[in-house]
């Protein structure tokens, strides 16, 4: 699978990540000669395989929804880069 | 003072030869004269760490100190450390103060241990080589012009260069073995879910595992013990039983079958690390352990299988640093799809770029099928051989790493190379179980890890098999020059 510019570009609008116009080419290059790599898999029968999902085969543990934690919003909100009023400030989202 | 074992400076300490506080003044100069060239350390803590010397002092002075009281060490700066900054090696954590410890920090912190610091680390895990790091590349003790391996490459060489008496590290796909290796060390993977995970930056969380790094496995085995155990902070926590790992450390090897995989000694191993696997399998039989030849056959797999599983696992974990809640934001962002792109844009390196973006495409609307489901499937196989080899034989051996720490800037241009550098050590991970690293007879003055795999919870083995052959052998009390 090689991918070119617009593929990069659109892979990086998905993870919400600004690049570098500079950059976007030698990312093509790197994530397809990584994508080259995980090609190998293709060629191998999985059929009837089951897919893995846990090493342990464990499945989630379950517990009773009961209040647990004390709040901690004060200690949580004072490494925000920007709060006011309780609230974690963002640009404006609705006109 | 800096080359003794755990079990020898605790014995130093009840008996008052030194105090902690002695000790820590020791290390912290040691770190002030010798980290310059290494960069071991991204933050030293040295105001922390005499306060929590003075402590131990106290509780040994009481008689209510256990094995690790008053011993200096390092904490992998990928763990949350209360008012310490905790930067995971990225500039997007730069200034990022944790709230609250991790479980790890919390119990190694009241089994009284000194923290120094936190060690240097490839950014959010992500490296072979720590040459991803926000804060610049390690150097390897050995040769500074060389790396000391990834992504614990900070912690391989505090503890190798004698700049902290034991580290923490973690382990997604061989980053504490890897770089045991290439710094003469002694590293431990336990079983996924044998420590708690609660408060360690995840990369990729069915593969991440922490576990010690230290000079000796009888120094893993006292660090093991204070940081094993149930959390129920942590979903995949294994609430299982936690043995003691000194106990057996003097059991006999007679009779031990150890499997030697052939994946494990074909194309692309250094030959003088063959040779050098070869005489401690070697030494082994001496110690009347039989050896049986094994096949991997899907261990080809493991690098390709990984490389979908764990970025696919961190583009989905670090989703969470948007630039709203804590870590960096950039500057007067117009809108909020802005505050996103520009803060992970400019917070994230090149390396944790390209992971997040091959997980993104991975799990993207039409590719899912194709690329997850299937490397979960291959992600069976590759797990499926070790159960079968584990029918036949007690541990497995092989070479962690196939060739000795190469140079700064050697591999950094290709992330593909640098990929297969971890062709040992990804498979261990995807099936979850225990694997070590112990330094062997070096390779032109360069460290060689002997890796030893066992099977689910069987880390005592693991520990019981290294020490014996430590009991052996010098390697692992070697220094590197002017250290």
């Amino acid at each position: 699978m090689s991918l070119d510019r617009s593929d990069v570009e659109k892979i990086a609008h998905l993870a919400r990540m600004a690049l570098d116009e500079e950059q976007i080419e030698s990312y093509a290059t790197d994530l397809s000669n990584i994508l080259g790599l995980v090609e190998q898999l293709e060629a191998v029968d999985t059929t009837d395989v089951t897919p893995m999902a846990h090493p342990l085969h464990m499945v989630q543990r379950l517990r009773i929804d009961e209040v647990a934690e004390e709040n901690h919003r004060d200690e949580y909100q004072a490494i925000a880069p920007k709060v006011e009023a309780g609230l974690f400030l963002v640009p404006k989202v609705i006109e | 003072m800096h080359n003794k074992s755990i079990a020898e400076l605790g014995a130093a300490l009840r008996a008052g030869e030194f105090s902690s506080v002695e000790l820590t003044r020791h290390f912290l100069e040691r770190i002030e004269k010798l980290d310059g060239e290494i960069n071991s350390y991204i933050t030293v803590t040295p105001e922390l760490a005499l306060a929590a010397a003075e402590a131990a002092d106290q509780r040994i002075k009481a008689g209510d100190a256990g094995p690790l009281a008053g011993i200096p060490i390092v904490q992998k700066d990928i763990f949350c450390t209360k008012g310490v900054r905790t930067s995971c090696g990225s500039h997007m954590l730069d200034s990022f103060i944790s709230p609250y410890d991790a479980t790890v920090v919390e119990k190694l912190n009241a089994a009284g241990v000194v923290m120094l610091g936190k060690s240097n680390m490839d950014e959010f895990a992500m490296g072979s080589s720590n040459e991803t790091s926000y804060y610049g590349p390690v150097h390897n003790p050995w040769d500074k012009s060389r790396v000391p391996g990834g992504s614990s490459g900070g912690s391989a060489a505090a503890v190798a260069g004698r700049l902290a008496v034991t580290a923490t590290g973690t382990d997604t796909g061989g980053s504490i073995r890897q770089p045991a290796a290439l710094c003469g060390i002694t590293g431990l993977k336990p079983t996924y879910g044998r420590i708690s995970r609660f408060g360690m930056i995840a990369f990729a969380s069915s593969l991440d595992q922490a576990g010690p790094m230290t000079h000796s496995a009888e120094d893993a085995a006292v660090m093991l013990q204070a940081m094993a155990g149930f959390d129920p902070k942590d979903s995949t926590s294994v609430d299982e039983p936690v043995p003691d790992y000194s106990s057996g450390l003097n059991d006999s090897l007679a009779g031990l079958r150890i499997g030697l995989p052939k994946e494990y000694f074909g194309e692309g191993l250094d030959a003088g690390i063959a040779a050098s696997i070869e005489a401690s399998i070697g030494e082994y039989k001496k110690l009347g352990a039989e050896v049986v030849e094994i096949s991997l056959p899907n261990t080809g797999l493991a690098v390709p299988t990984y490389y979908v599983v764990a970025p696919a696992e961190c583009s989905s974990n670090l989703s969470r640093f948007d630039g709203v809640r804590f870590g960096y934001r950039c500057d007067d962002p117009k809108d909020l799809e802005d505050l996103y792109k520009r803060s992970r844009g400019e917070g994230f390196g090149d390396e944790v770029k390209r992971r997040i973006m091959i997980g993104a495409y991975a799990l993207s609307a039409g590719y899912y099928d194709a690329y997850y489901l299937k490397a979960q499937q291959t992600r069976h196989l590759i797990s499926d051989d070790f159960i079968q080899a584990f029918k036949q034989v007690d541990v497995i051996m092989g070479p962690t790493s196939p060739g000795t720490a190469f140079g700064i800037g050697e591999k950094a241009d290709d992330p593909v190379t640098m990929y297969l550098n971890d062709i040992y050590t990804i498979a261990t991970n995807l099936a979850g179980l225990p694997g070590l690293s112990m330094p062997v007879e070096p390779v032109n003055g360069l460290p060689v890890g002997l890796q030893i795999i066992g099977n689910y919870f069987a880390e005592a083995k693991l520990l019981n098999v290294a020490h014996q052959l430590q009991k052996q052998t010098d390697w692992h009390l070697a220094i590197p020059d002017g250290f």
